[in-house]
């Protein structure tokens, strides 16, 4: 019984993606707003679950971890909840960058004895797309993003994964340990029940000050500012299909 | 200082995308050494020798490359920067860009800066954020500047008279983690490519089918010479591919025209489609968000007005 997946799930506490943030004095202005779970790390949590339910023999543990504030406690008992079986906080107040929180999370899969890493293919704040990539480069270890589909071998040594790149669809195979990252079409993330919610905030979280770790987390990136993009000059509102025609020959654009 | 640049091709080309990421490191003012790798790459050197910004050529005639896996290929381009000092190395933020680049930054300690739209200085970038809806200007300065450059935001790089240099390469044996592929499934529409083309047709829910996505997309996009787009409710409903998605998450796409036909417009699909230069939508429910950043807005029955429109083209 060697091959048990043990899964490691990385969740980011994000503004909620139908939000827009406001931006103040050159810089991102999030107080007030609402937030949850980065929609792709919830999918991938969510597929993770879905494999655990699919193969209980298979699957040994689902682990969620979430770098972030103290507030990030909430998208884990949320996880907990849903079906991970244990979750840990890397508490910090510090924005941190991709290939420190890659830096970090290689760390919690050496501690978790993880031989799958499933995550979010970006977040919808920084909209950076590199963790995974780099967590698997620092592990060593395959990676296939931009899943749409995960199917494990029945012995559990290795996952085809059906990935979404520019004009189609490539399928990749390789042996576990693998990271891979998901995109929007793996499934549909379930909503959590208020009893099972209620019930997984009695679950202790582990939690840990990001100093504990030794991971140097100065930011490699100088911000220099954050602005508004450019906007569109008001546009106009036509009657009809002819004078659509006539408004598009007049922008020079037919 | 020095750049290398990753560039992708498909047999005799040379990618629009990467044509683009040229046009992007050019700015970067340093000469531009560009890397091909794979086991047919002879009629790309070709083509790619006659593009002026291109002042050399690393060719890797390897097999391992074909199908650009990021574990070898990520490998190759961090031997390759190490063995001669490049101090840049950029590439399209393409599939296969955003596959490799995150990779090859790990590999070298380096925080890479990712879907570029705008060059300031040579160390200064602009990045879209929250879906587009803040710009970041960011200030890298470290050993290598590893950068991924956003192809709509930059105008590919024309053929001329250049006369580039070839060195072929060997790629260091390969002993890292081993994937292979199994399957590969590309859409061709015929059309344009979505991601370069000057016109874009894109359908959305308020198409309501397949067949009627297909009845009334397609004809006009044809007419236009366009290519096809969609929203995310448009392809998780069906109605087309999934690499025809426009948005945060699916193409970013900024053309001289976009035709929005029944789409509503979330925050996501605007991220993908809002620096086109002219935006004209076709919709039945003139509440539809899409509305406020079109140029021109036409509410109308679908069904009606866009094969009108097709017929008047």
């Amino acid at each position: 019984m060697s091959n048990k997946l043990k899964i490691l799930v990385p969740l980011k506490r994000v503004i909620d993606p139908l939000l827009k943030p406001k931006i103040s004095a050159s810089k991102i202005d999030l107080t007030g707003l609402k937030f949850t779970t980065n929609p792709f790390c919830d999918i991938a949590l969510s597929e993770a679950i879905q494999l655990k339910e699919k193969n209980s023999n298979l699957v040994e543990n689902i682990h969620a971890v979430s770098i972030g504030s103290a507030k990030s406690k909430e998208i884990l008992v949320a996880a907990i909840a849903k079906g991970a079986n244990s979750a840990s906080l890397i508490e910090t107040e510090k924005s941190v960058e991709p290939l420190a929180v890659a830096k970090l999370l290689a760390e919690v899969a050496k501690q978790q004895k993880s031989n799958l890493i499933m995550l979010g293919k970006q977040s919808i704040d920084s909209d950076a797309n590199q963790t995974g990539q780099m967590l698997a480069a620092l592990l060593n270890w395959p990676q296939a993003t931009f899943a749409s589909k995960v199917e494990v071998s029945s012995d559990g040594t290795s996952v085809e994964v059906t990935r979404e790149v520019d004009g189609g669809s490539v399928t990749q195979k390789a042996s576990l340990p693998m990271v891979i990252t998901a995109d929007l079409r793996l499934n549909n993330p379930r909503f959590v029940s208020l009893p099972k919610l209620m019930k997984a905030k009695k679950t202790k979280i582990d939690t840990k000050k990001i100093e504990e770790f030794g991971t140097d987390i100065t930011p490699r990136l100088e911000v220099e500012k954050v602005e508004e993009p450019p906007v569109r000059e008001p546009g106009i509102m036509v009657n009809t299909v002819e004078e659509f025609v006539a408004e598009l020959k007049k922008r020079g654009a037919l | 200082a020095s750049t290398l640049a990753f560039l992708e091709y498909s047999g005799d080309k040379i990618s629009s995308n990467s044509l683009s990421a040229l046009s992007a490191a050019k700015q970067l003012t340093y000469p531009i050494t560009a890397i091909l790798a794979g086991s047919q790459i002879d009629g790309a050197i070709e083509t790619l020798k006659k593009v002026d910004s291109v002042s050399e050529i690393i060719a890797i005639k390897d097999k391992k490359y074909d199908g650009s896996l990021s574990e070898p290929l990520a490998a190759l381009l961090a031997d390759t920067v190490k063995k001669h000092s490049f101090t840049n190395v950029v590439a399209a933020s393409s599939s296969v860009g955003k596959d490799t680049f995150p990779r090859l930054a790990a590999l070298l300690d380096i925080q890479p800066v990712t879907d570029v739209t705008k060059v300031l200085t040579t160390d200064t970038f602009v990045r879209p954020i929250y879906a587009g809806n803040a710009l970041e200007t960011v200030k890298t300065k470290q050993p290598v500047n590893i950068i991924t450059f956003r192809s709509s935001a930059f105008t590919p790089a024309a053929s001329g008279d250049g006369n580039a240099n070839v060195e072929v390469e060997t790629a260091a044996p390969f002993d890292g983690p081993q994937s292979e592929i199994t399957k590969e499934e590309f859409i061709s529409t015929g059309l344009p490519d979505l991601g370069s083309a000057k016109r874009v047709v894109s359908g959305g829910y308020g198409l309501q089918s397949k067949e009627n996505f297909e009845k009334i997309i397609y004809p006009l996009a044809e007419k236009l010479g366009a290519a096809v787009g969609a929203s995310r409710k448009a392809v998780d409903e069906g109605y087309c591919d999934n690499s025809l998605q426009i948005g945060q998450t699916g193409k970013v796409i900024a053309p001289d025209l976009y035709i929005g036909i029944g789409v509503s417009g979330a925050i996501q699909h605007l991220a993908g489609m809002k620096d086109s230069k002219v935006i004209a939508v076709i919709d039945e429910n003139a509440e539809a968000p899409i509305f406020k950043t079109a140029d021109v807005g036409l509410k109308a029955d679908l069904n009606s007005a866009v094969p009108k429109l097709t017929e008047l083209l």
